[in-house]
C-alpha cells in the first residue's frame, strides 16, 4: 500500500465506520465492480442478499443452498453449527456464494461494513468470476438452472413424503446420501437441467425407466434353465460402472419409479458439488487474491480509510494463516493460504521473475499476468494447478515436507523436503493429495448375477494398499437396501488378487422371485 | 445494476423442519440424555434448555472412504527439523502424524455430538418422559381466589352501590324530556298572554283564560317527579378470578441416618417435579427447605441435599417449623402453599400421631396441596400408617410409596390423579 499516492489525489473516500446501510453497501459494490472490471474479471450479474445469522446457519446446514429438500442430516449440521456459533468457538463462514446466474452472495447482517466490503469483493467478484470461467464449472454445472432444479427437487420429495410417508423417504435418502460421493460422473457431461423440462420429462422418464428395468428382469425365468448350457455368459453391465447411484437408478430391480427419481435427485445434487470439491485451493485462493487486490487498489485510489484497511487486513491475515504441522491448530494445509500464496506467486513470476522462475516456468516468466491468470483459472483443477504452478518459492515459504507412512514399516520416513532434491517430489505428492481419484476409493459396479440370485458385485481397486474405512459395512447395508438383493464388495490389490471383503445379504423374496 | 435484497424478514426457521426430523430420529438418545441431565440440576432449574450430548457414532452418516493402513504420503507445512530420509517414530495413539490430516478430511467424528435443546423441546421431552396427562397441569393451575372489579353501571342493585351522578343525570334528562311539550305550550301561552295584556289591559276574558291555562300547565310540570325509580343507576362490580401469582413450596425431608444418598436423590427428583409444575402456574415461587432429624432446621438448597446427619427422627419437629414459618411469613392470604414431604417413614413411635394431628388441624387447612412420599423398600412404617388416616379426609392430601427412583414418575402421576378425582 502506498500512502503517498492516496494522499496526493484526495477523492472522496467511501463511508467509514462499522455500521452498514443499504446505500453504503451499494456504493462499495459500485466501486468494487468498477475495479474488478478494470482488471478484466468476467462475472455473472451479482445479487446481494442480506440475511441473519440464523439464516446463514440454515444455508450452511443445507450445503450452502438457499433451497433444499428436508432431511435430518441437515438438521444435524444446523445444530452443530449453531452450537459452535453460540459459544463463539467458531465465526460463521462470513460468506456463502452460490454458483448460479445471477450469482447470489449472502451478507450477514451482523457483519461490519468492512466485512461486507470484503465479502462483496471475495464472493461476488472472486468466486463469481471463477464459477463463470473455470472449465469444471462450465462443464458440470448449469448456473442458470440450479435453483430451479432444487425447487423441483424439494417439491418432488415433499410430494413423495405425503404419498409414501416421511419414514420411507428418509430411509431412501439415507441410503442415497451414503453413496453420494460415488454418485458422480467423472467423464461424461450431464445433460442440462431446467425446471420446466424436468417437470415435463419426469413422468415420461418414470414410465420409460420402469419399462426398461422390467424388460431386463422379465426375461429371466424363461432363460434360467438354459443358462448352464450356454458357452459364454452375457456380462451385465457390459462395462464396469463407476457411478453407483446412476447404476442403481437405472437398474435396481425393485425400486419404485418415485424411488428412482429420488436417487436421481441426490445424484444430480452430488454432481453439482463435484467441481467444488476439485477446485478448493484454486477457487478459495482466487477469491482471496481478488479481494486482497481489489481492496488494495481502492485504498491506493484513496477511497478506503485506514481503519477500514486495518480491520480488513486483520481478517484477511486470519484467513490465510498457515499453522505449522506441530501446532495444535494444524489441520492440514489451509487451502486459502496455499491458493492465495500460489496466485500471488504466479503474479510475481509474471512481473518480476528471477533465474529460478525462468528455469522452472519458462513459459510464464515475464508474461502478462492477467492473461496467465485467466488461462490458469479457466483450464485447471487443484491437482493439475498444483502440478503446473507450485513454485519452489512457495514450497520454501511454507516449509513443506512430505512424509511417507507405510504400515509395513516401523517408522515414518521423510521422503522429501523443500530443497532442490525434493521440490519435484513434494509438488507431485501435494498434487496427488488433491486428486479426488486418489482421495476417494475406486469402487465400481462389476457385475450382476442376472441368472442366479440377482446379487450385485462391486469391485474396489485398492490404491497403495489402502483399505476401506470402518463405516463400509454400514454403507453396504444401504446399497443392499437400494438394490434389493445381496450385494458383495470385492477388493483387488495391485497384483490383481481378488478377495471378498464385505457382503450384505438380503433374504430372497420368495413371492417375487418365483412368480 | 446490483440487486440488494433484504431477506432478513422472510422465512425464518427454515431449518426447523430439519431440526425436528433430527430430533425425531434420535429421540431415544435425546430422551436418555434429558433424564440424565435432570440429575445434575438444581430443583429450580428445570426451566432452561439443556445441552444434550449423544454419542456421535449413533448419528454418523456412513460413506465409502479409505481407512487407515496401506501407504500414505502426505505433505505438511512448517518443517523445522527434518531433512530428506529422516526416520521418525509414529506418533502415539496412531492418530496424529500422517493419518491426521486425512482423517479430518474424511469426516471422522469426535466422540460426542453436543447440541442445545430449547426450553420447549426440553420440557416436552421431560413431560413425555413422565407420561403425565396434560390435564394435571391445568389442574394445578386452578385457583380459587377472586377479586371484584368495576364493570360499568347497572339499573339494578343494592342502595349502597347507587351512583348518584349517573342517577341524577338520568333524572334530569327524563324531566327535560317529559316536560318539554308542556314547556313549549307554556311559552306559547305566555307570548299570547303578553300580547293580550298589551292590547286590552289586565282584565279581559281572554287574559283570565290564558292565566288559568298557564297555571294548569305549571302544575302539570311540577307533577313530573324529580327522581324516579328507573332513574337509579348502580355501580356494577363483577367478580373475576384472580390468578395468584405467588406460591411457596415447602420441601420437608428426613435427613436422619437412615436416609441414604439414593433416597435423597429420589426425593430431589420428586421436589424438582413439583417445582416444575408450580412454575407452570405461578410467576413467583419461593422454596423453603426444611430438613430434620430429631430437630428441624431451615436450610438452603445445597445444604438440604448434601450434608449428612445421623441419629433418630422426630418428624413433628419439621411440621412444627413449617407451621411456624407459614404463620410468620405466608399467612396473609396471598400465597399458595404447597408442601412436599419425603421420608423413609421411620419415625419415633409416639411422634407419628402428633404429626397427623399437626397436619390435620394446622397445616392442611392452609395448603393447596400436600404430598407425602415414603421412600422405602420395606413395609410401610408407622408414619405411613398414621398418615393413612388423613388420606381421604382431606382432598388436598396425597401420599405415595416409592421403592426406587424408577418408581418416581408413575407415583407422581398417582399423586396428581388423586386431586383430579
Amino acid at each position: 500500500m502506498k500512502r503517498a499516492t492516496a494522499s496526493a489525489r484526495k477523492p472522496k473516500p467511501l463511508p467509514g465506520g462499522s455500521e452498514w446501510t443499504f446505500e453504503s453497501i451499494d456504493r462499495y459494490h459500485t466501486e468494487i465492480a468498477r475495479v474488478a472490471k478494470s482488471y478484466g474479471l468476467d462475472t455473472y450479474p451479482v445479487q446481494v442478499e442480506i440475511i441473519t445469522a440464523e439464516q446463514m446457519m440454515d444455508a450452511y446446514a443445507s450445503v450452502g443452498m438457499p433451497v433444499n429438500y428436508h432431511h435430518w442430516s441437515f438438521g444435524k449440521h444446523f445444530l452443530a453449527t449453531e452450537k459452535g456459533y453460540r459459544r463463539g468457538q467458531m465465526g460463521l463462514a462470513y460468506e456463502i456464494v452460490i454458483n448460479s446466474n445471477p450469482c447470489i452472495a449472502y451478507l450477514m447482517e451482523e457483519n461490519t461494513l468492512t466485512m461486507q466490503g470484503l465479502v462483496i469483493a471475495h464472493a461476488a467478484y472472486g468466486h463469481n468470476s471463477f464459477f463463470k470461467g473455470n472449465y469444471l464449472f462450465r462443464t458440470w454445472t448449469n448456473a442458470d438452472a440450479i435453483i430451479d432444479y432444487l425447487v423441483f427437487a424439494r417439491h418432488y420429495i415433499t410430494h413423495c413424503e405425503e404419498r409414501y410417508g416421511e419414514e420411507e423417504v428418509e430411509l431412501l435418502l439415507d441410503s442415497c446420501h451414503a453413496l453420494m460421493n460415488l454418485g458422480v460422473d467423472r467423464y461424461k457431461r450431464p445433460p442440462k437441467l431446467s425446471l420446466a423440462k424436468e417437470k415435463l420429462r419426469q413422468e415420461e422418464r418414470e414410465a420409460y425407466l420402469q419399462a426398461q428395468v422390467n424388460d431386463l428382469w422379465r426375461t429371466l425365468p424363461a432363460h434360467d434353465a438354459r443358462t448352464e448350457t450356454r458357452p459364454e455368459r452375457q456380462r451385465f453391465p457390459a462395462e464396469p460402472e463407476e457411478n453407483l447411484l446412476y447404476f442403481i437408478e437405472k437398474n435396481a430391480p425393485l425400486l419404485e419409479p418415485w424411488q428412482r427419481e429420488v436417487v436421481r435427485i441426490v445424484r444430480k445434487v452430488a454432481q453439482y458439488f463435484f467441481p467444488q470439491r476439485q477446485t478448493q485451493v484454486m477457487n478459495e485462493g482466487w477469491a482471496t487474491f481478488w479481494h486482497y487486490t481489489l481492496l488494495n487498489t481502492l485504498y491506493d485510489e484513496g477511497l478506503l480509510t485506514d481503519s477500514f484497511m486495518l480491520e480488513f487486513l486483520q481478517s484477511h491475515t486470519n484467513v490465510v494463516a498457515q499453522p505449522p504441522y506441530n501446532s495444535r491448530w494444524y489441520n492440514g494445509i489451509n487451502p486459502y493460504a496455499l491458493g492465495f500464496a500460489m496466485w500471488r506467486d504466479i503474479r510475481r513470476i509474471c512481473e518480476a521473475p528471477d533465474d529460478e522462475d525462468r528455469q522452472w516456468f519458462p513459459d510464464i516468466a515475464g508474461s502478462d499476468w492477467r492473461e496467465t491468470f485467466d488461462f490458469a483459472m479457466r483450464n485447471f483443477k487443484d491437482e493439475s494447478f498444483i502440478a503446473q504452478y507450485l513454485s519452489p518459492k512457495v514450497m520454501r515459504d511454507f516449509r513443506m515436507f512430505a512424509i511417507l507412512d507405510d504400515d509395513r514399516e516401523d517408522k515414518l520416513k521423510v521422503s522429501a523436503i523443500h530443497d532442490d532434491a525434493g521440490f519435484h517430489r513434494v509438488r507431485q505428492m501435494l498434487s496427488e493429495q488433491y486428486n479426488l481419484g486418489n482421495r476417494e476409493p475406486n469402487i465400481q459396479v462389476w457385475s450382476v448375477d442376472l441368472r442366479g440370485d440377482r446379487s450385485l458385485t462391486l469391485r474396489h481397486q485398492r490404491h497403495q494398499r489402502r483399505p476401506l474405512g470402518e463405516s463400509t459395512d454400514e454403507v453396504m447395508k444401504h446399497i443392499a437396501r437400494l438394490w434389493g438383493f445381496t450385494v458383495r464388495l470385492e477388493s483387488v490389490d495391485e497384483s490383481g488378487r481378488r478377495e471378498l471383503m464385505h457382503e450384505a445379504r438380503v433374504e430372497k423374496r420368495r413371492n417375487s422371485a418365483e412368480n | 445494476m446490483v440487486r440488494i435484497i433484504d431477506r432478513r424478514f422472510d422465512s425464518k426457521h427454515k431449518s426447523t423442519v430439519n431440526r425436528q426430523r433430527f430430533m425425531r430420529r434420535f429421540k431415544q438418545q435425546i430422551r436418555k440424555a434429558v433424564s440424565e441431565a435432570i440429575h445434575g440440576r438444581s430443583i429450580r432449574d428445570l426451566d432452561n434448555g439443556e445441552e444434550v450430548s449423544i454419542p456421535a457414532r449413533d448419528l454418523s452418516e456412513p460413506t465409502l472412504h479409505q481407512g487407515r493402513g496401506g501407504i500414505w504420503e502426505q505433505v505438511f507445512s512448517g518443517n523445522d527439523q527434518f531433512s530428506s530420509g529422516d526416520l521418525i517414530n509414529r506418533p502415539l495413539g496412531g492418530g496424529g502424524g500422517s493419518g491426521k490430516g486425512k482423517a479430518s478430511n474424511e469426516g471422522e467424528h469426535e466422540d460426542e455430538f453436543v447440541f442445545q435443546l430449547s426450553r420447549e423441546e426440553f420440557l416436552d421431552l421431560f413431560f413425555e418422559d413422565l407420561e403425565l396427562p396434560r390435564m394435571i397441569r391445568t389442574q394445578l393451575a386452578r385457583v380459587t381466589d377472586y377479586k371484584t372489579q368495576r364493570a360499568g353501571f347497572t339499573s339494578d342493585g343494592v342502595p349502597a352501590n347507587i351512583n348518584i351522578v349517573r342517577s341524577m343525570r338520568g333524572a334530569l334528562g327524563r324531566r327535560l324530556a317529559l316536560g318539554s311539550p308542556y314547556n313549549a305550550r307554556l311559552r306559547e301561552l305566555q307570548r299570547e298572554l303578553d300580547s293580550e295584556l298589551a292590547r286590552c289591559g289586565d282584565d279581559s276574558e281572554e287574559v283570565r283564560r290564558l292565566r288559568d291555562e298557564i297555571g294548569r300547565l305549571r302544575a302539570k310540570i311540577d307533577r313530573i317527579p324529580f327522581i324516579d325509580s328507573f332513574d337509579l343507576r348502580y355501580n356494577n362490580r363483577i367478580k373475576v378470578p384472580r390468578p395468584t401469582t405467588q406460591a411457596v413450596m415447602f420441601c420437608v425431608m428426613d435427613v436422619s441416618g437412615s436416609m441414604d444418598e439414593e433416597r435423597k436423590s429420589t426425593a430431589k427428583r420428586f421436589f424438582m417435579l413439583l417445582h416444575l409444575f408450580l412454575t407452570r402456574t405461578y410467576e413467583h415461587i419461593e422454596v423453603v427447605f426444611i430438613r430434620h432429624h430429631t430437630v428441624a432446621k431451615e436450610t438452603d438448597e445445597d445444604e438440604f441435599f448434601h450434608s449428612r446427619e445421623s441419629g433418630g427422627t422426630v418428624v413433628s419437629s419439621a411440621l412444627v417449623l413449617m407451621r411456624d414459618i407459614i404463620r410468620e411469613r405466608y399467612a396473609n392470604g396471598q400465597w399458595n402453599i404447597y408442601g412436599a414431604q419425603a421420608s423413609d417413614g421411620d419415625n419415633w413411635d409416639n411422634d407419628s400421631p402428633i404429626c397427623r394431628k399437626l397436619l390435620d388441624s394446622e397445616i392442611l387447612p392452609w395448603c393447596q396441596y400436600f404430598a407425602y412420599i415414603e421412600i422405602t423398600s420395606g413395609e410401610p412404617q408407622n408414619l405411613w400408617r398414621e398418615y393413612e388416616k388423613l388420606d381421604g379426609a382431606h382432598a388436598n392430601f396425597a401420599m405415595q410409596h416409592i421403592e426406587s427412583p424408577a418408581d418416581i414418575y408413575p407415583v407422581f402421576r398417582e399423586l396428581f390423579k388423586k386431586t383430579i378425582a
